[in-house]
């Protein structure tokens, strides 16, 4: 066992960082991990500071690799975002404590798992303790691409590019690590199109298999306006839901811990002065982070259909490919039947454009309504 | 003489209707006590007040007392009031407040037990809710509104109740004879939300030369594009809802399935009927195209907004010929 059995198709990567922690060849101050969703760039990085730490150079058992695997290891500082952005005084908390010296461990790991959503005034925070490197300190910065950050930056950090593992490695690891059927994993990890956080709520949760479904049938059931428009809101609907069961719980507890730490009455209707503004702060960091995780479902729900629309092409030009909805095949081939291969990728565009819409603050029902409007099966390309 | 009990609960959650209640009750006690004493209960209650405060005073006198909130009271005034209530005083009227939840359930049964007068104020949220409060407003005030100004009010300033209450006492104050939407525009023709559902009637009902003018002039006075396209989105879905939904449907059935409120149901009705499905398609689009220009990603947002409007506008001369 080592810290990097996690980190599955990504032998380059793993070569090059063992390396590092292991000789000191190639050792910097600073790294950007980048990679698409849900390719493991944290789970990348969190193995690195392990690795950084451990006598071993990584063996994955000891105390120092477990705790910071884990996150809880005194020299590594994990900054995970909830909500849409990393404010200054966050960055300028974590430009103070890469000042210090490592208290326990070889190094002092400072881990930003989106670098992309840092401001500007945070980035530059930021680049001044980049700028001038702490002797023991080391800064992991991850983002989904090098674009996502600013020149700046990037320059000052060594890049390490994270590729989509193989649809075999997430099933495997999906039965190795978290104990899901063969059969399941395989359609998990296929399904997911390699994200592995995605995969493992696939297999786990059918609440998520049955939300798939309902996005993937949509596919070539459009045919009136009032459909399109009907499903913009059933779409919009199913991430609101989704949103909504995966926060309210989370909220709540979240509160409960607030109260008790501030030693507040959790019965009480009204409340002091400093405990409603921490309250209300609380609100809005929640509120945040809801925003956030919406947009994330629909883009999701957006990755869902576009396979559908992508399948159908392959059906199309019969290359031989596993389709990512194998196990929806008939809705595949519907799609197939009512559009010609321009038609598909037509979908395809109007898909992506809904998707830069709503990256870009768009009202996500209307970007939808614009999409479905596009996706209509037309009778005369039907056939 | 007054008919006010010697209890009164006045519970839901809409402030301004439980405000009312409370002053038509004051109102109605100083009738025949004039110099009646009010004593109004907060949230810094502490145990034993309400003894002393509802005790006779030596030169006798009628007394009110006012809950403000049982639903946030402490409890110690819950303690306190069910004592009370075993014993109330004669010359003393008790007014309970409360907004809702489960808080102080025994005080709202001892309350109903005691035979205490209820006034009822349910939270006024969808248009609909709104519109109906609209007429009621003027009925009370003994004036006709016409459902058109009802319309327009509730567009203009139905984004608050207090605000929507000052502004139909404000017509009844200021006009005479029957309220209409041309009286309305008049005092809020010049409202952000008026601006928009202004320019995106005249771009949906085709007339593109009125909406750019309405545009030009939204802006020129500092309004804000953003929430003038959200409306035009809005105007042309609900034509589309309505449109696609089964055209034997009254207008209250499909406003309480749609979520609509039965005038804008009509008001999509009528404008539906200028419209093909293909018009309302390229419409939508040209909306969502506006919406990303003006989020950021054009130019010149303005610019973005006007050409959408002339989209709109064609595409529905198109249905027409
Ligand atoms: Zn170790």
């Amino acid at each position: 066992m080592t810290v990097w059995d996690d980190v599955i198709g990504q032998e380059q990567v793993v070569t090059t960082l063992d390396r590092a922690a292991r000789t000191g060849e190639g050792m910097t101050h600073a790294w950007l991990f980048t990679g698409p969703p849900g390719s493991g760039r944290s789970v990348a990085a969190r193995a690195f500071a392990a690795a950084l730490q451990c006598p071993l150079s990584g063996c994955g058992e000891c105390r120092e690799c477990r705790t910071a695997l884990e996150g809880s290891h005194a020299d590594v500082r994990v900054l995970a975002t909830e909500g849409l952005s990393i404010k200054v005084e966050q960055a300028r908390e974590l430009v103070q404590e890469g000042g210090l010296r490592p208290s326990v461990g070889r190094w002092r790991v400072i881990l930003v798992e989106d670098a992309d959503r840092l401001t500007e005034r945070a980035a530059d925070a930021l680049l001044k303790a980049l700028e001038e490197p702490t002797a023991r300190t080391v800064w992991l910065l991850c983002a989904p691409s090098t674009e996502d950050v600013i020149i700046t930056i990037r320059s000052r950090t060594r890049h390490v590019r994270l590729r989509t593992p193989p649809v075999e490695a997430v099933a495997d690891l999906l039965v190795r690590r978290d104990g899901v059927d063969p059969a399941m994993a395989g359609y998990a990890a296929r399904a997911a199109q390699s994200h592995v956080g995605l995969a493992r709520r696939l297999a786990r949760d059918e609440g998520a298999r049955i939300r798939r479904r309902d996005v993937i049938v949509m596919a070539g059931a459009i045919r009136s306006v009032g459909d399109a428009i009907g499903a913009a809101h059933d779409l919009a609907t199913i991430a609101e839901e989704e949103s909504g069961a995966a926060s309210a719980e989370r909220d709540a507890a979240e509160r409960a811990r607030l109260m008790e730490l501030l030693g507040a009455d959790a019965a009480a209707r009204t409340q002091p002065p400093h405990v409603r503004a921490q309250l209300s702060s609380l609100e809005r960091e929640q509120k945040a982070r809801a925003t956030r995780f919406g947009r994330d479902v629909i883009d999701r729900a957006l990755l869902d259909l576009l396979s559908v629309y992508r399948d159908a092409l392959l059906v199309h030009l019969g290359t031989p490919v596993a389709l990512v909805n194998q196990d929806a095949v008939e809705s595949v081939q519907t799609v197939a039947r009512a559009f010609r291969p321009e038609g598909l990728l037509a979908c395809m565009d109007a898909i992506g454009l809904a998707r830069e819409r709503i990256n870009a603050n768009v009202a996500p029902l209307l970007a939808l309504e614009a999409m479905a409007l596009s996706l209509r099966v037309e009778p005369r390309s039907a056939g | 003489m007054s008919d006010i009990p010697p209890l009164v609960l006045v519970r839901g959650p809409e402030e301004l209707l439980a405000d009312r209640a409370v002053a038509a009750v004051l109102a109605d006690l100083k009738v025949e006590a004039p110099d009646l004493d009010v004593v109004r209960v907060g949230p810094d209650y502490h145990s034993g007040q309400l003894v002393m405060d509802t005790s006779p005073s030596l030169f006798g006198g009628s007394t009110c007392v006012v809950i403000e909130a049982l639903h946030e009271a402490s409890e110690d005034l819950h303690a306190d009031l069910l004592d009370y209530l075993a014993a109330p005083a004669e010359h003393v009227t008790l007014v309970v407040r409360h907004a809702g939840g489960p808080r102080g359930k025994k005080v709202l049964d001892a309350l109903v037990a005691g035979k205490a007068r209820i006034f009822e104020c349910p939270a006024v949220k969808s248009d609909r809710d709104k519109s109906d409060f609209v007429t009621n407003e003027f009925r009370r005030a003994g004036r006709k509104v016409t459902p058109e100004a009802v319309r327009a009010l509730v567009e203009a300033v139905g984004k608050d109740l207090r605000e929507l209450a000052a502004s139909c006492a404000q017509l009844v104050v200021d006009t005479e004879g029957v309220v209409d939407d041309r009286v309305v525009e008049t005092y809020h023709g010049g409202k952000v939300e008026a601006t928009g559902f202004r320019v995106a009637d005249a771009a949906v009902a085709g007339q593109a030369g009125e909406a750019l003018r309405l545009l030009r002039h939204a802006i020129a006075t500092g309004v804000d594009p953003v929430p003038i396209v959200a409306v035009l989105a809005g105007q042309l879905r609900q034509v589309v809802r309505v449109g696609s939904a089964s055209r034997g449907a009254s207008s209250a059935v499909l406003a309480s399935s749609l979520g609509m409120a039965p005038w804008q149901v009509d008001k999509a009705r009528r404008l539906a009927s200028g419209w093909t499905p293909e018009g309302l398609a390229t419409s939508i689009q040209a909306v969502a195209a506006a919406d990303a220009e003006v989020k950021g990603g054009g130019r010149d947002p303005v610019y973005a907004v006007e050409r959408a409007i002339l989209t709109i506008a064609e595409a529905r001369a198109a249905g027409r010929r």
